[in-house]
């Protein structure tokens, strides 16, 4: 039987494949009925966990806390009870200690529906997860999910320590079909999934050194890579932090003027840069040389 | 939304019994929310769905549910986005085989 899909299992499916079988305790599960009290003003339905599973289990034997987002309900995103689960877990990290917080993250960002609240929420989270970071407990995420990260989301899963994505996985600020509604289909064409992808997909995220491993789509691999990431996270510092923004510069400096993945694979040494969509992930990562 | 309600009597009561979740509240999906409660042996289902005017449909959906599955002392709760009679009549099956499922395994440990 092949494994399963990363990219169409939900997020609960995905919780069962990620952490060691049998392992999971939900915080706050759906038998407490914390739903969204914004949804029933839009007559909108809710969900009992509010599309954000949050709890704690065994990686590889290590402690760590989890979350997960249901991208199938309202795109993942980010509303008041969802965000506040998210932070409390974040929070709970301090005091419990984990070996790491897991955030299997697919969200277009803040539920417009609860507009301020999923804002406030959403720097909530960052402030959470770096506050996560500074005392030293390691934030990973996972991105993979057909919805991607997005939005407010995509910031916060920059303010982690590392990211593991597939090429289905996306990940970005604004989302393709936001950038064509406020610039226009000839500034950007969210139609153009070759042009989406190499733009935001985990190949070139890879590529830039936005996410730290890139892995087939499906869960055992992401698995994997999350066991591998929570033991080599290193320690947020000042000078880890001041690397991270030469690098910044460096990519800036570089590929500033660039106005496609292609131009970008192009400057990277890339022969064939058309050609890399198309490679299975095996045979991309002999071949790519990241940015440090 | 609407709020519909229905109770079945004469089913059996599960031991060991613990709370599941299937589906997810996507377009044309649902959420099926199933827990052990002391009801006096009854089967509460409650679902909430933004399509109005379908009472008729999800009593018959419901009715053949408990047909198939007579659990008793249980709490169905549905959380509906236009679902299909069809796909609720799948999700219920899940619910029910998870619900069973457990059960089985928590007495046999």
């Amino acid at each position: 039987m092949r494994p399963r899909s990363y990219f169409e299992a939900t997020a609960r499916q995905r919780i069962d494949g990620i952490l060691d079988a049998g392992s999971f305790v939900e915080l706050m599960p759906p038998t407490e009925r914390v739903v969204s009290p914004h949804l029933s003003v839009f007559d909108l339905p809710v969900a009992f966990d509010d599309g954000a599973i949050v709890g704690r289990g065994a990686l590889d034997g290590r402690p760590v806390l989890l979350s997960a987002q249901e991208g199938g309900f309202m795109g993942g995103s980010v509303g008041e009870v969802h965000g506040a689960k998210l932070v409390g877990l974040l929070d709970r990290a301090r005091s419990e200690r984990p070996a790491a917080v897991l955030m299997l993250i697919e969200s277009g960002g803040v539920r417009l529906q609860e507009a301020n609240a999923g804002l406030i929420a959403v720097s909530e989270i960052m402030r959470a997860i770096l506050a996560a970071r500074s005392a030293g407990i390691a934030v990973v995420a996972a991105i993979g999910g057909a919805f991607g990260c997005f939005g407010g989301m995509g910031i916060a899963a920059a303010c982690c320590d590392a990211i593991v994505m597939s090429e289905e996985g996306r990940l970005g600020l604004s989302g393709p079909e936001v950038i064509e509604t406020a610039h226009g289909v000839e500034e950007f064409d969210s139609r153009d999934r070759a042009l989406v992808w190499r733009t935001v997909g985990g190949k070139h995220r890879f590529l830039l050194g936005d996410c730290a491993m890139l892995v087939d789509g499906d869960v055992p691999s992401f698995r994997a890579a999350l066991i591998e990431l929570v033991g080599a996270v290193a320690p947020m510092t000042l000078e880890s932090i001041e690397r991270e923004h030469e690098m910044l510069s460096r990519r800036l400096e570089a590929f500033g003027t660039s106005n496609d993945g292609h131009d970008i694979w192009r400057k990277l040494g890339w022969p064939d840069p058309e050609k890399i969509p198309l490679m299975p992930t095996d045979v991309f990562l002999a071949q790519a040389r990241v940015p440090t | 939304m609407e709020h519909l309600e229905y109770q079945f009597a004469g089913g059996r009561t599960l031991n060991d019994a613990q709370p599941r979740i299937v589906g997810v509240v996507a377009s044309g999906n649902l959420e099926v929310l199933i827990e052990p409660m002391a009801l006096d042996g009854k089967c509460a289902i409650d679902i909430r769905t933004p399509a109005r005017g379908f009472a008729e449909v999800w009593e018959a959906v419901v009715a053949d549910f408990f047909a198939r599955h007579p659990f008793a002392n249980v709490r169905v709760s549905i959380n509906d986005n236009g679902a299909s009679p069809a796909t609720v009549a799948l999700r219920l099956d899940q619910a029910a085989q998870e619900y069973a499922g457990a059960a089985m395994k928590a007495q046999h440990q």
